[in-house]
């Protein structure tokens, strides 16, 4: 038992990688092999990294506990932002830096009021959310903007690689999914992530700046969700402030499904992928095993709950081995 | 003749309306292991809070060597090295040992304004020291804290304390929620402090438990210090009467 409860704290994405592989193989049977071609990987790998970077900002900012609920309309504000800038003339590195301190200002906010005020960052983001989508549509006056047509695509969107297999978001997801990876298990600061969210007393006590680590992992994760939204407008061509909608549910889904805990001190980059990865080959698979896609909802939701339920019975497991000493 | 390695003078502190702490002024031994007894509310835990930076006193001055100080957070007092131990709260029970022991102090390969990459392999041999240097046994810094007994997680902290050199160890009622057998050797903890030259400051409830491993007994009651005695001068009946 105490095995099996120290894999699950060391590697809590493993039954989400499990149950992955499980999906893979059954959906390439019931598919008749559609499922893995190459125009079928090129299809879910294309728009993985905008809901896998918004999975791993969630998920960053679970392990340090806390919550967002405002990424999916940050999602759509940014990229809006940055699309009235750019009608305005503005350059586009110049209207990027501007959208991505639009949405490290939010974190901050997110951050900021939750951490002085005390307060359940659940409400403090849930406000954001009516905020953020607000505030889009009104900057875009309710009609989305026409973007320039000198967009630096190749940098975004164009297929790369052997076979085109690759868009160029997919190359920025995995550079930004290894980077944040590495600094949550290897830098200090990762460290002071996880004891923050681990057991806030203990980091205090021992001299870790908790309320700036966490304000820190509230402003990634706004800026990689307007990240994520701005490579869904560069795909689609065009900033619609409707955009993301749901978005910030798939994400807390994607984190929990990957073993992050919501009680925080737990959790992985890799795990938040998978779990995207697993809600997108969901979608997919279902479409082409030619179940109703009707399905995917429940099946999400399900996945959850079970994996909700998965985490609270190992905590219950492991007080139970803390009571047996 | 024996000098103080910390000395508070007149320290007062007050909670919105109720005075905590009414000028209490002390001298921690160099070397000595004192006990610092108290009923709840007595004042004891405020007066540790201020020494190690969890609160800071409204009035009053704290001396370390014979130098006036100022505690303003929990970083201060450890690079003073004040080191303090918690019934409960000084680990993540989620991290490992090795990680457990460097928190917040993480020695690392090179870093840019303080946040870089931690030095793993560093952090693996000098746990697995500081864990034998307290004469505890564990099978690997990379278990868990989590997986550990109450006892075993005391001896951790106090190996931790131990590995940065601090010269003042407050154990704030270690000894709580604790088996008889794993409160002995928290006891033996503390007795072996003095050999390694550490000044103890033991917090407890149990008047045995101090009369066992200490050299000095500190009462305090009401937000003041009530008797102050070496233990071989008084007596468990003593301490009892004056609080």
């Amino acid at each position: 038992m105490k095995r099996l409860f120290k894999t699950y704290l060391e590697k809590p994405e493993l039954a989400g990688l499990i149950l992955l592989v499980l999906l893979v193989v059954i959906f390439e049977i019931r598919s008749d092999g559609v499922f893995l071609n190459q125009d079928n990987l090129r299809g879910i790998l294309g728009i993985l990294p905008e809901t896998g970077l918004v999975a791993i900002g969630v998920t960053i900012l679970m392990i340090s506990g806390e919550f967002d609920l405002s990424v999916g309309s940050v999602f759509a504000l940014m990229p809006m932002s940055m699309a009235v800038l750019m009608v305005e003339g503005v350059p586009f590195p110049l209207a990027l830096l501007a959208g991505l301190g639009v949405c490290a200002v939010i974190g901050f906010i997110n951050g900021y009021v939750t951490i002085r005020f005390e307060i359940p960052s659940f409400i403090t983001t849930l406000g954001m959310l009516f905020i953020a989508r607000s505030l889009t549509i009104v900057v875009s006056g309710g009609f989305p903007p026409l973007l320039p047509a000198d967009l630096p695509n190749w940098l975004f969107t164009s297929f790369v690689g052997p076979g085109h297999m690759f868009r160029m978001s997919f190359l920025w997801f995995a550079g930004i999914a290894v980077l944040t990876s590495l600094m949550l298990s290897r830098t200090n600061f990762g460290n002071w992530i996880k004891a923050t969210g681990g057991f806030h007393p203990a980091a205090a006590s021992m001299g870790i700046p908790t309320a700036r680590v966490k304000l820190a992992c509230f402003m990634l994760c706004s800026m990689l969700s307007g990240f994520a939204g701005m490579l869904q407008v560069l795909r689609l061509g065009s900033p619609l402030p409707s955009i993301g909608e749901g978005l910030e549910l798939q994400a807390v889904a994607s984190a929990v499904i990957g073993g992050a805990s919501l009680a925080g001190g737990i959790g992985t980059v890799a795990g938040g992928i998978i779990g995207t990865i697993l809600i997108r080959i969901i979608d997919n698979g279902l479409v082409l095993s030619q179940v109703d896609a009707n399905w995917f909802k429940f099946a999400i939701g399900f996945l959850t709950i079970f994996a909700v339920v998965a985490n609270a019975w190992m905590r219950k497991r492991a007080k139970a081995i803390k009571m047996e000493n | 003749m024996d000098d103080a390695i910390i000395s508070v003078r007149n320290l007062h502190k007050w909670y919105s309306g109720v005075h905590a702490l009414k000028g209490v002024s002390l001298d921690f031994k160099r070397g000595e292991a004192l006990g610092l007894i108290g009923d709840n509310g007595a004042g004891k835990s405020t007066l540790i809070n201020i020494l190690s930076g969890v609160q800071t006193a409204d009035e009053g001055e704290i001396l370390v060597d014979g130098k006036p100080v100022r505690i303003a957070r929990p970083r201060d007092a450890m690079n003073l090295g004040i080191e303090t131990i918690y019934q409960y709260n000084s680990m993540v029970p989620t991290m490992s040992i090795a990680r457990n022991l460097f928190i917040g102090r993480e020695p690392t390969r090179f870093s840019v304004f303080g946040v870089g990459i931690l030095d793993q392999k560093k952090m693996g041999s000098e746990s697995i020291k500081a864990i034998a240097n307290v004469d505890l046994h564990l099978r690997s810094p990379d278990a868990l804290v989590g997986e550990l007994s109450g006892g075993q997680r005391q001896g951790v902290a106090i190996a931790r304390a131990m590995h940065f050199k601090s010269k003042v160890m407050i154990l704030d009622e270690p000894t709580n929620h604790l088996s008889v057998k794993e409160t002995q050797k928290v006891i033996g903890f503390v007795r072996g402090l003095k050999e390694q030259g550490v000044t103890g400051v033991f917090i407890s409830h149990n008047m045995h438990h101090v009369f066992d491993c200490c050299d000095r007994v500190v009462a305090m009651a009401r937000g003041e210090v009530v008797l102050d005695k070496r233990i071989e001068e008084t007596s468990i009946d003593e301490v009892h009467n004056v609080l």
